[in-house]
């Protein structure tokens, strides 16, 4: 399997970084931050053969979201950033998986629905065949 | 094995498994064979920290990209709408989102209504009783008294309204339009076995707590504890044909890849609305050269898919965010038809959550409410959390020209033609599609929302297939009769969505359920005289 080049991976952190850089504002690490950059590249490695050699525009353009040669790589960097613990808590969100503790849903008020318990039928009368 | 069993099912999914637990009551030898595998919810992508790169992966919806030893590859370049399917026992509702609404009794009767397309030869009244079984069944949560369908009951309490669900009902309520709780095949409460919902979200990804009624986890079971016998990793090539014009079985390649024969005495194909007619397709013999029961030639054609459009708002106010069940809420108000609003037949609005983090960000950058760079955080956290959206399902007509062939080169891993789909969207469907995109935007904007944008036609929408092999009296119009016998070949039956005449403009899977239920009684009711 083709591995991605230092050179690759030079490139690739730049450009996470410039993607979503850090936020003191938010208390956020950037995507170039390195656990979340390992995670990245593991994410990227199938597609290395692919994607290797990276170009160097890549290394220092803005990143544009609707280039769809950036398509997979900005997937991954998505992907990778928004399940590390710090961004996610920073979010709001518990960094733990969906299942099996779940989440509340609030009832909601139901008299919502009187209006339209009130209204006339809606469906058509079809007979029988 | 070669022994001839009674009943020879083909396809584990919504309406095999229907059929299946209704025919084991005659203690007949009842065989289904599956290409797929028993699905383990422990593996469920809700069950990990990764849920949301497993869903665009191996639980993405296309299986085209799943690539997995359960699927087939599926040609749809030349459809604007791409296939949408799951191969395993509960077929496609183990990813299902559950929304469970019934037809409306006017959309059997299209041609008498409105004169469009045909006249289906049962009616709404025909299948109440195995909607009313299958509810029970499947488990189906909803509230009694929506004036958008003749009075039924409800077996579970509708799912919890939720801010999102209070959001939009403020929106229809100042516009004055109808909106209800949907009838949801996800437990509210426990049942039968079945622990009720815990707002896990990404129903699409499988459902974890079991809530969900995938088939796997309701017919399935009570089915094999009556003797039906599921037989997984079963890839069904060819049925074949006496030529007296019976089927006699079918050949397929087991879990070890050998080519084996299963015969029968009753075929039931339950494939889904493109493996079924690929299936027929497939299985050419001298006495049906172009393909089994396609005297009509109309084995393929008609495709209906239900053009879909996603529209979403986003608040200023908290909303639930991915949590809670996919579709819990629906409007039927622009369904019945309304020459006035430039197309006939109509559509539903069903209220659509909002998405995880990563997928909120993917959404925004694609939609440009998310950008990248400094701003990055900021524009994320305007809608992570503050987005609701609607989808609406619009009534696609039958035409011939949209249909599933054989590829003449793609074929699945073990040599078996693909099915190619040729589909275009009609002036009808995009007419109905603007004015769902207008009203829907309507409806988000009244209850709040500061940014509506929309997603149109959904590409990833193909999850509906009908039409493909089509119910009716004339057996120069149709594939089956009026109880899902083949009009050519007297003990082959069909009961997925390619049956249907016509495609209403709701989700089709609990009528799909309940028309399985129905052909199994008549088959059950004609035992004596059932190939005459
Ligand atoms: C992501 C998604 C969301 C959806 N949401 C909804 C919803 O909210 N509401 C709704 O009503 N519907 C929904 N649907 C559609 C719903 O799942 C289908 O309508 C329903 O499952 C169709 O039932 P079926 O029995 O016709 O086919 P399926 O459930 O597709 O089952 C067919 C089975 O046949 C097997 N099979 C096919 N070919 C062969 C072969 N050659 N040999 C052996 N086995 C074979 C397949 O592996 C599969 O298991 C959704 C679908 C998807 C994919």
């Amino acid at each position: 399997m083709t591995a991605f080049t230092d050179r690759d991976l030079d490139i690739l952190r730049r450009l996470a970084g410039r993607m979503i850089p850090a936020s003191a504002e938010y208390g956020v690490p950037g995507a170039d931050d390195e656990a979340i950059f390992a995670d990245i590249v593991r994410t990227l490695a199938p597609a290395a053969g692919t994607l290797s050699p990276l170009p160097a525009r890549l290394a220092d353009a803005e990143p544009d979201a609707a280039d769809p040669a950036l398509r997979p790589i900005l997937t991954a960097v998505m992907l990778c950033y928004y399940r590390d613990d710090r961004v996610l808590v920073s979010l709001g969100v518990e960094p733990r998986p969906p299942f099996p503790k779940g989440f509340e849903v609030e009832e909601g008020d139901w008299s919502l629905l009187d209006p339209v318990r009130a209204r006339p039928r809606l469906w058509r009368d079809a007979g029988r065949m | 094995m070669s022994d001839t069993v009674d009943v020879l099912i083909i396809g584990a999914g919504a309406s095999g498994a229907a059929a299946a637990w209704s025919l084991a009551e005659t203690r007949m030898r009842i065989v289904c064979l599956e290409q797929g595998d028993w699905p383990r919810s422990d593996r469920y992508a809700s069950t990990t920290r990764d849920w949301e790169a497993r869903r665009m992966g191996e639980f993405a919806y296309s299986p085209n990209t799943r690539r997995a030893a359960a699927d087939y590859p599926v040609n749809d370049d030349d459809s604007p709408i791409k296939i949408a399917n799951y191969n395993a026992v509960g077929g496609a509702t183990v990813l299902f989102t559950a929304h469970f609404p019934r037809f409306h009794p006017s959309d059997f009767r299209v041609r008498s209504l409105d004169g469009v397309a045909d006249d289906w030869p049962i009616d709404y009244q025909t299948l109440e009783p195995f909607y009313a079984e299958n509810d029970r069944m499947m488990g189906v949560s909803g509230l009694a008294g929506d004036p958008a369908y003749p009075p039924k009951t409800c077996v579970l309490p509708p799912l919890a309204l939720g801010r999102s669900g209070e959001t939009l009902a403020r929106g229809f309520n100042a516009l004055g339009w109808h909106w209800w709780p949907s009838d949801n095949a996800t437990a509210s409460r426990d049942y039968e076995g079945r622990a009720r919902c815990i707002n896990l979200g990404n129903c699409g990804g499988g459902c974890a707590q079991g809530a969900k009624a995938s088939t796997d986890i309701t017919y399935w079971p009570a089915a094999v504890r009556a003797g039906v016998e599921v037989r997984t990793g079963c890839r069904v090539s060819e049925i074949r044909c006496s030529d007296a014009g019976r089927a006699t079985g079918a050949v397929y390649f087991d879990a070890d890849g050998v080519e084996r024969f299963q015969a029968a005495e009753v075929v039931i194909l339950a494939a889904n609305g493109v493996g079924t007619p690929r299936l027929l397709l497939n299985s050419v013999s001298r006495a049906f050269p172009d393909g089994l029961a396609n005297s009509s030639g109309l084995v393929g054609r008609n495709l209906m898919f239900h053009p879909c459009a996603v529209i979403t708002g986003v608040f200023d106010a908290p909303q639930d965010g991915q949590r809670g069940p996919d579709n819990w809420l629906w409007s039927h108000e622009f369904y019945e038809t309304d020459p006035a609003r430039g197309f006939v037949r109509g559509y539903i609005l069903e209220a659509n959550r909002g998405a995880g983090p990563a997928q909120s960000a993917l959404a925004g950058l694609s939609s440009g409410q998310v950008t990248l760079g400094a701003d990055h955080h900021a524009s994320l956290r305007r809608v992570f959390d503050h987005t609701v959206g609607l989808v609406a399902i619009t009534e696609d007509l039958p035409e011939e020209h949209n249909r599933v062939t054989l590829d003449p080169v793609l074929t699945d891993a073990h040599g078996v033609p693909a099915p190619k789909i040729t589909y275009r969207i009609s002036d009808n469907s995009r007419r109905m599609l603007d004015h769902a995109v207008a009203r829907a935007g309507e409806a988000l904007r009244a209850a709040g929302a500061h940014t509506v944008r929309d997603v149109t036609p959904l590409a990833t929408g193909g999850w509906h297939l009908m039409g493909t092999a089509r119910m009716g009296n004339d057996p120069a119009r149709s594939v089956v009769n009026a109880w899902g016998r083949s009009h050519d070949v007297k003990n082959l039956f069909i009961i997925d969505g390619s049956v249907f005449v016509t495609s209403a403009g709701v989700n089709p899977t609990c009528t799909i359920q309940a028309l399985a239920l129905y052909v199994a009684d008549q088959i059950k009711a004609r035992l004596a005289s059932l190939f005459d």
